[in-house]
């Protein structure tokens, strides 16, 4: 039986281009710029200087707190500048450059190709081994998984939820990691398990892809526990609190975490991550990049080493199409458009998608007809067409009794709206206000 | 390479469009069209005609003349005004109170409070009203389908059922009396009867409304609930007295209910915006249709009960929230 959230939701062409294109290497890049703060929390600090030598899986910068995140080398090479270098966002951020030479690894990393299913730490040493490799929600959201991880004293975790929804049109790594990385990705996530110490585990799949699901489900005898939920394809079935509702019925009440319900949300690339950490040390410095595009000749899925350049993906992908009017850093609906395709891959990057100029520009506006197309997409039970009247009037209590801070952002609104209103933008606009006024109350 | 361009997310966007939401509205509205034609032929084509186009223009008018702004008129909007007035008056009416009634609905219910999306009455149903307060004689004479077909002004009018019904109650005749003077529920069904030249057809408006369920235009809410509240109402009048009650079906089947259940109280400026809110709002146009037509002055009630309610569409918004996610608290 296919499982899905109730309430609101959009179906946007899936147009998974590269959904066939088996995960291969990119080649290295002469130079790569990793950012220190390639996750939500405080940056890391830098441990080298410039003039350097470093080796692939180097620990270059050390987290700075409780929610921060170590971070690795990708390459070998010298460091050739701590200067800040343009992020996807468009600011200008420290990041460790480093010159490609050779693709020397540390020693401590097990680089053969051997599935290691014995898992012999203790949940808090997994724990810390997570931390000390630098693994942060590969989904998207870069939160550091180590924290995720620490039940906060009070509450405990029932049931661990593995997202491998990858609800967003166009990307496909996570479903060619469910595909050709499904041992590991078990083993990954039985280490989760005795992280959290729960003794059941669900990974939702939406069913657009039947041979992951098939896959995963024929390996479930091995790994007792887990268990393969096939879910409707319905956006934004991968968004935490929905996939939760999805699959257990119960919501994350407003303003509240996962772990209220007793629930814990971490991402099959992350999953995959945690095995290579845990079972062959090998820290975060490389991921499985998207990039796609309909006009794109070679739309493929890449290991990447983080801090390559967005243009060398491109590149190896066949080069920028000729009418190129807009690069998207994630996904159609929540991704970023850069401004500048030189921006480092990060931690979070899941995919690059190429669109031509006749689709990278929005329609002409209209009026507000009320056709509530916007209640019923959104996912929040938001009244959208209300928020942006708000939000354009500045009435910031209105907009915080009428919920906006539940919004999460996912653009259904926007993305089904027949006058084509900016709905998303000002909802944007309004949240930003709005979090101001409740953090200055706090203080 | 060009200068990328940047924007916030989403980067897609569906193809819904106002233009595509009028279109299907048009289409659905087209089989009622279709069976107008059949029954009343030159007078159906004749007010259909001057509707759209006196509505069209009049749009045109005020926004190149009055507003000095950006005419909208290709968003389709005004052209199903044009075709729901039309549908909602005798079709032998005059060409000119059509005009009229045109102007009223466009200038006065739709223009002067901002265009589409911002005026709070049903822009047809107000150019109706004033109509039927303004020319009561030409508002309530009914061509009969199939005999008037090749006559306008001069159609053979005779009564609606309604007015038949109205008519017989206050002379103190019982239903078992009146039966004669009634055309059958099928008759009714297949639009048999007097009445205006859109909502006689109950088959073709519900082919109307499965079009716009299908293609999603609008929700089942609005209508389901004004026929719910109507069949449970006149039910109880019914089943308490036969002989001075008419039956639910009798109801729903005559006069607007089926054209303003399916295509007025559905207009999205002037509904409310989710489920709950949409129930309250089928619920009281139901029972005010209800109440007029058995206890009211008028034969018929459904153009009243919209507006009143249309009326209260902004305070049922601002007081009937959706159900948020993650309310209750476990």
């Amino acid at each position: 039986m296919l499982k899905t959230f109730p309430k609101g939701g959009v179906h946007p062409p899936e147009n998974k281009i590269s959904a066939n294109k088996p995960i291969e290497a990119l080649p290295l890049p002469s130079k790569v710029s990793i950012l220190v703060s390639q996750h939500i929390g405080a940056p890391a600090t830098i441990l080298v200087a410039k003039g350097d030598k470093v080796k692939v899986g180097q620990l270059i910068a050390q987290s700075s707190g409780f929610v921060s995140a170590n971070i690795h080398s990708s390459v070998s090479g010298t460091v050739e500048s701590l200067d800040a270098v343009m992020d996807s966002s468009g600011y200008k951020r420290t990041a460790i450059t480093i010159t490609v030479e050779g693709d020397e690894w540390e020693e401590s990393i097990d680089r053969s190709k051997d599935l290691n299913k014995t898992i012999s730490l203790s949940a808090e040493e997994i724990i810390k081994k997570i931390s000390a490799s630098g693994i942060v929600g590969l989904g998207g959201a870069t939160f550091p998984s180590h924290v995720k991880l620490s039940i906060p004293a009070g509450k405990k975790a029932e049931v661990l939820i593995i997202n491998g929804v990858e609800c967003e049109p166009y990307l496909t790594s996570d479903h060619r990691l469910m595909l050709e990385k499904g041992h590991e990705l078990m083993v990954g996530i039985q280490i989760l398990m005795r992280a959290l110490n729960v003794d059941k585990a669900f990974i939702g799949i939406e069913n657009n892809k039947p041979d992951a699901i098939a896959h995963l489900q024929s390996l479930e005898t091995e790994y007792p526990g887990i268990k393969v939920q096939a879910l409707k394809v319905k956006y934004p079935q991968g968004g935490e609190k929905q996939l939760i509702k999805s699959i257990t019925n119960r919501e994350v009440p407003s303003g509240g975490l996962p772990i209220d319900i007793g629930a814990v949300v971490h991402n099959v690339g992350t999953a995959f991550a945690v095995y290579e950490a845990v079972q062959k040390n090998k820290p975060l410095f490389e991921r499985v990049v998207t990039v796609t595009g309909k006009e794109l000749a070679k739309p493929s899925n890449f290991v990447v080493r983080i801090g390559t350049p967005i243009s060398s993906l491109i590149d190896a992908a066949g080069g920028f199409p000729e009418d190129t009017g807009k690069v998207v850093n994630g996904g159609p609906m929540m991704g970023k458009a850069l401004s500048d395709t030189n921006v480092p891959v990060t931690k979070g990057t899941s995919g690059v998608i190429v669109f031509k100029e006749t689709d990278s520009k929005r329609k002409a506006e209209g009026a507000c007809i009320r056709c509530a197309k916007c209640v019923s997409a959104c996912p929040m039970g938001l009244e959208p067409f209300l928020l942006i009247k708000l939000s354009q009037r500045m009435m910031y209590d209105r907009l915080e009794t009428e919920r906006i801070m539940d919004c999460m952002e996912c653009g259904s609104c926007s993305f089904g709206c027949p006058a084509n209103l900016p709905l998303l933008d000002y909802i944007r606009l309004g949240k930003g206000e709005v979090g101001k006024i409740i953090r200055a109350r706090k203080n | 390479m060009n200068k990328l361009i940047v924007s916030p997310s989403p980067h897609i966007h569906s193809d819904e469009s106002t233009r595509r939401l009028m279109f299907n509205v048009v289409l659905a509205l087209l089989p009622t069209l279709v069976v107008s034609i059949y029954y009343f032929g030159v007078g159906a084509i004749m007010v259909t005609m001057v509707s759209v186009a006196s509505c069209v223009l009049f749009e045109y008018l005020i926004q190149k003349f009055i507003i000095k702004g950006k005419t909208t008129i290709s968003d389709g909007s005004a052209i199903v005004t044009g075709i729901l007035l039309a549908f909602n008056v005798p079709s032998n009416l005059p060409w000119y109170i059509v005009v009229i009634g045109s102007l009223v609905a466009i200038g006065v219910a739709k223009m002067s409070f901002g265009g589409l999306g911002n005026n709070p009455f049903n822009p047809a149903l107000v150019g109706r009203v004033f109509m039927l307060i303004s020319f009561p004689v030409q508002m309530t004479s009914w061509p009969l389908p199939i005999e008037s077909r090749l006559k306008y002004i001069d159609a053979i009018t005779g009564p609606t059922p309604l007015a038949i019904l109205k008519e017989g109650l206050k002379n103190g005749e019982n239903i078992s009396q009146l039966t004669d003077k009634l055309p059958s529920h099928m008759q009714m069904f297949m639009g048999l009867m007097g009445g205006s030249l859109g909502e006689i057809a109950a088959f073709a408006l519900l082919i109307g409304f499965a079009w716009l369920l299908f293609t999603k235009t609008i929700t089942w809410h609005i209508p389901v609930s004004i026929f719910t509240t109507i069949t449970v109402f006149t039910g109880i009048l019914w089943l308490i007295n036969p002989e001075k009650n008419a039956d639910p079906l009798f109801h729903l089947l005559t006069g607007g209910v089926m054209l303003g259940a399916i295509f007025m109280a559905t207009d999205y400026v002037t509904s409310p915006m989710h489920p709950l809110g949409m129930w309250i709002f089928g619920i009281g146009i139901g029972l005010l249709t209800v109440i007029i037509r058995v206890w009211g002055a008028y034969p018929e009630g459904v153009s009243f009960a919209i507006l009143i309610m249309n009326a209260f569409v902004p305070l049922i918004n601002r007081y009937v929230k959706p159900k948020r996610f993650g309310e209750e608290v476990k």
